[in-house]
């Protein structure tokens, strides 16, 4: 039919279709446009070619309802754009509730995942059709960028910090997962395939995985064995904040403010601990910059993340402010 | 003959002059961007690790940067008085104002290099490979501190040899200048100078007195 | 002052190199601006090719991943700031300021020559780091891969830059004052060429943003050389911060090239329709504000880095508006064709083309700054193809149209007009069926700097290999039958064009002091006879009061 000629990406995500919907209705305007300033300067570069019989009278050098004209016009366009793009891109940072939570870790030059059973990837990552993933970014040197074109999504994976990117995929298939952000030497080959499957393939290729331990309890492990749980546990006796049910919640700061827990907050605290130090408390926790690596990191944030799945009754009332 | 413009472009001195001042302002406006970028990295990694930052800029030599704010702004009044002399044509008062000027210049720069000296000798400089020995707590955000501290300082104190290398050169031209050049002459770089002087007003209080 | 031989050329005042290489005369200059650029032109477009070559199939057969890297690096670099930021100011510009607004010369003829020096000194460490081996960054620089992770000559290339940026302060502190103090009597600002108004507005945009680009390069150089760690994330900094300062500059530094080629395209347009341009004044100030809102738009390039998405729908907004003055002017340039007489020279062809694959890359730009798209489109070739078509569609095509244009004037001769015509059109269809592919493969999702692709992308990338060697072939015409006017072409007259502006009103080639009589202006810009002009011609001197 089409001679294995492309015009169009395959359509595989909740958000593609809308994104499309955009995209074709700007190219439909632009068409438009285009068309109509080529018709206007083909048909005045004929009609007033030099010599030709053309009436040349009431010619204007300006007029000001004309130039106002378009300028409103032009103004009015662009914030239809503007706004119809801005609507839809907010979405990105509200993934659903009830997402499956994958690691994402980049490398020179190749993509890394695993799942909260402890499943492990490389350049292949298999999601469930019809529930919402995200996919928390890291990056373990330079700068990469998570992008499934079939999907419209693209997050980069910055050094030194956390991205949440998130889709629900729609249809059955193996889909282009590239790296868009220029890499290094190897940068065209740091990608491979994202393969969605039905649920119940998706459980079992779950199951075929092996039992790995979830990301979680490695994480656990971790914060026993880097000493952590040492300060941090339940019943140690040097004074640290608990860490029970703290993620997403508010926590005071020595210096008055208040911040959320999220990610960055806990990244921060690991590898820069005296930037914000939890109200009550002395800042004697050392740095653990160097001593952990990406992939640690994100187990240590998945058992972080557990611990307030655990007890969500049991609020961070630990860490408040005595007064 | 000679002719009373440097350049062919213009038929009077006086408009010569204004021009020269006019570009002066523009390469002022073009050099407060860049240290302006350079004061917005700062800014924001203070922000970030105030903590650290406060704690290494102790580590500086208040009485030696306290000093030099005082050398160059006296030599902003130098450069004032060579102002002052050429407007009202007196040549050679107005030389030996920009021979003070600039030597007070040479004075911050012999100062700064003691300074970068001994930091160098306390490892508190982590540039060309020094190690950087350090005692206080973060370290590594205080070697990002002391990284940017070495970075807007050569800056500023490569601005100024450039200034003293000119005032040189229009003292060593001076004899053979005819009037209104030397007029011209002076008012820009004067502009330049106090440009300069008021880029170390910022940096000062920036690097040393901030939570002292 | 001879005045009886003052109509003498400026080519006439001496042939030996230190006539040349010692001249401070801004026509002279603006010569060796030429040779150089032309060179890095050439230079920068062989790596294009050679790319487009090894994209023809989709392994990665002519040349290894390593070297395909260092390719588009150097095109990049080399295009970008060695040849399209000084491309028409520093040699159009430079020969034809002056010219037009009535003066001898700039206001500081040493420091334009100077200002070529310091050129070829930053040029030669950017041809070290060629000769050397090569850049492997791609020309953003982007941190931690340029200060901790590439091999290659980051350094020595990033020294280039950062030297050039002295040249181009230079050559706009020095077009910003000549405008500023040297107009000839009665030349007041609403009466200047439009061409002298997008030179003002780029210096400006020079001027400030230029040196934003040399603080992130001093601080990388640091980075690498002396281990200051301000955009390492392991001792505290963050590589956005990196992208933020690159991006202050280099979203301006479009500006930079494209303004200039909308001035040549103004002057062109109105020539040939025998008619005064439509809303002058309102293409002037358009200009300004291009100039303006050129410095708030750089975070449109971070929408998917990780900045905050309130950041991303702010700076999507101001993307949006900038885009207004951009569709005014095209809307000028289509009815200024109205009720002329139009003719279709070679330059007025280059003219054309320009309105055409400028509007296209405009519009394509409107997909780039709706958030939702930029997130599918971001750092594919659909961005490629967009870039392209402003920077060569436009810049290019409107440096050529220019370049024709003012031929007469440079050198005195006249090109062959048959061979020009043809040339423009090679260059139109070949840089359509080059770039026109990029936008479909990117919307694909054809990600940018890939050296293999999958297969399914193959017959795109086959045609704009097909069309970049059309387009070398387009871009080496010019530089054969120039090249033979030089020696073989019919003298010029003083004003081959019929043309207004003062340019036009000396000898071509011009005198070295310009104008035997310096010139008073009494009538506005584009004071071309109208045979149906109905209205009272406005002279803006008098709107304004």
């Amino acid at each position: 039919m089409s001679f294995g000629i492309r015009f169009f990406p395959q359509e595989a995500s909740s958000i593609a279709g809308s994104v499309d919907a955009l995209f074709y209705t700007l190219l439909a305007f632009a068409v438009a446009l285009g068309l109509f300033l080529t018709v206007l300067v083909v048909g005045y570069a004929v009609k007033y070619r030099i010599g030709s019989a053309a009436d040349r009278t009431g010619a204007r050098a300006r007029s000001l309802p004309l130039e106002m004209a378009w300028t409103i016009a032009s103004l009015v366009m662009a914030f239809i754009f503007f706004g119809w793009g801005a609507v839809l891109f907010v979405r990105r940072d509200r993934p659903p509730p009830d997402a499956v939570e994958i690691a994402g870790l980049g490398k020179q030059w190749m993509w890394e995942f695993r799942h909260p059973g402890g499943q492990r990837e490389i350049n292949e990552l298999h999601v469930p059709v019809g529930k919402a993933v995200v996919v928390s970014l890291a990056s373990q040197d330079v700068i990469h960028s998570f992008y499934v074109p079939a999907f419209r999504v693209k997050q980069d994976a910055v050094p030194g910090r956390t991205a949440n990117v998130w889709f629900i995929a729609t249809q059955p298939g193996r889909y282009h997962l590239f790296c868009a952000e220029y890499c290094g030497t190897q940068h065209s080959e740091m990608g491979g395939w994202v393969t969605v499957l039905a649920p119940e393939q998706y459980a079992s290729w779950l199951g075929s995985q092996g039992e790995g331990e979830s990301l979680a309890t490695s994480g656990g492990k971790l914060f026993r064995a880097l000493g952590c749980s040492g300060c941090h546990g339940n019943f140690s006796k040097v004074r640290a904040p608990g860490l029970d049910g703290v993620f997403g919640q508010p926590v005071a700061l020595a210096n008055r403010q208040t911040v959320i827990a999220d990610e960055r907050y806990l990244r921060d605290s690991i590898l820069v601990p005296n930037k914000e130090i939890a109200a009550g408390y002395q800042p004697v926790m050392p740095s653990f910059d160097g001593l952990v690596d990406e992939a640690e990191l994100q187990m240590l944030m998945a058992y972080l993340k557990s611990l307030s799945l655990q007890s969500p009754s049991f609020p961070a009332a630990k860490n408040e402010a005595p007064q | 003959m000679k002719s009373p413009t440097t350049s062919i472009a213009f038929d009077r001195p006086a408009r010569e002059t204004a021009a020269d001042s006019f570009a002066m302002w523009v390469l002022i406006g073009s050099e407060v961007m860049l240290f302006g970028a350079i004061l917005l990295v700062f800014m924001f990694a203070r922000l970030s690790y105030g903590d650290a930052f406060a704690g290494a800029a102790k580590h500086l030599s208040l009485p030696l940067g306290t000093a030099n704010t005082v050398v160059l702004i006296t030599s902003s009044f130098a450069m004032a008085l060579a102002h002052m002399y050429t407007a009202a044509r007196r040549w050679r008062a107005a030389g030996w104002a920009l021979a003070a000027t600039a030597l007070l210049g040479v004075v911050f720069l012999a100062i700064k290099a003691t300074e970068y000296a001994r930091e160098f000798s306390e490892g508190l400089a982590p540039v060309l490979g020094a190690p950087f020995i350090y005692k206080g707590p973060d370290p590594v955000h205080a070697e990002f501190f002391f990284g940017l501290y070495f970075a807007m300082t050569s800056l500023h104190a490569l601005h100024l040899i450039c200034g003293v290398i000119v005032i040189g050169g229009i003292l060593a031209l001076w004899p053979r200048t005819i009037e209104a050049s030397r007029f011209r002459r002076v008012q820009a770089i004067g502009l330049y100078w106090h440009f300069v002087d008021i880029v170390w007003v910022f940096l000062f209080p920036v690097l040393y007195l901030i939570n002292r | 002052m001879s005045s009886d031989l003052a109509s003498a050329s400026y080519l006439a005042e001496g042939a030996g190199p230190r006539s040349w290489l010692l001249t401070t005369d801004h026509k002279r200059v603006a010569w060796l601006y030429f040779v150089s650029l032309t060179a890095f032109f050439f230079l920068g477009g062989t790596f294009a090719v050679l790319m487009r070559i090894e994209l023809a199939t989709p392994a990665g057969d002519l040349v290894s991943d390593d070297v395909y890297n260092r390719l588009f690096s150097l095109h990049g670099i080399i295009m970008v700031w060695f040849f399209l930021v000084p491309s028409i100011p520093a040699t159009l510009g430079n020969f034809l300021l002056p010219l037009m607004i009535g003066a001898r010369d700039l206001a500081f003829p040493r420091l334009n020559l100077a200002s070529w020096y310091v050129f070829m000194f930053g040029s030669l460490f950017a041809l070290a780091s060629v000769v050397l081996g090569g850049v492997d960054t791609g020309w953003t620089f982007y941190t931690p891969l340029s200060t901790l992770y590439a091999n290659g000559f980051v350094s020595t290339a990033a020294f280039g830059v950062f030297i050039v940026g002295f040249s181009t302060i230079m050559t706009g502190i020095n077009f910003i004052v000549t405008v500023h103090t040297l107009r000839a009597p009665g030349l007041t600002w609403f009466r200047l060429p439009i061409f002298v108004w997008t030179l003002y507005a780029t210096s400006l945009v020079m001027v400030l943003a230029t040196p934003v680009l040399a603080a992130s390069l001093i601080l990388i150089v640091l980075e690498r050389v002396f281990g200051i760690g301000i955009f390492n994330p392991d001792l505290g900094g963050d590589p956005l911060l990196f992208q933020h300062l690159f991006w202050f500059y280099s979203h301006p530094a479009v500006y930079i090239m494209i303004l200039p080629g909308m001035g040549v395209v103004s002057e062109v347009l109105p020539c040939f329709s025998r008619r005064p341009l439509f809303g002058y004044k309102a293409v002037a100030l358009a200009s300004m504000a291009i100039a303006v809102f050129g410095f708030l738009v750089w975070g449109h390039h971070m929408f998917v880095s990780g900045q905050s998405a309130y950041a991303g729908v702010v700076f999507s907004f101001l993307s949006f508006c900038v885009a207004i003055p951009s569709a005014i002017k095209v809307f000028n340039w289509s009815l200024t064709l109205r009720k002329g007489e139009i003719s279709f020279e070679t330059p007025m062809l280059y003219a054309l083309f320009f309105l055409a694959l400028f509007t296209f890359g405009g519009l394509a730009g409107l997909f780039l700054a709706a958030l939702a798209i930029d997130v599918h489109v971001h750092d594919t070739y659909f961005v490629v193809a967009h870039f392209h078509y402003i920077m060569v569609g436009g810049m290019v095509t409107a440096y050529m149209a220019g370049l024709h244009f003012w031929w007469p004037k440079l050198t005195g001769r006249m090109y062959s007009e048959v061979w020009g015509r043809i040339a423009a059109a090679v260059t139109f269809i070949g840089f359509n069926l080059t770039f026109f592919p990029q936008y479909v493969l990117g919307f694909l999702g054809m990600p940018r700097r890939y050296h293999t692709y999958p297969p399914e992308f193959a017959f795109w990338h086959i045609l704009s290999s097909a069309g970049a060697v059309v387009l070398a072939i387009g871009y080496l015409m010019p530089l054969l039958y120039l090249a033979w006017s030089l020696f073989r072409g019919a003298q010029a007259p003083a004003n081959p064009w019929r043309a207004t502006g003062l340019e036009w009103q000396t000898s071509s080639p011009p005198p070295a002091h310009n104008f035997d009589r310096m010139p008073t202006v009494t009538r506005p810009a584009y004071d071309y006879p109208m045979k149906g002009l109905t209205e009272k011609r406005s002279d803006p001197v008098e709107d304004l009061v």
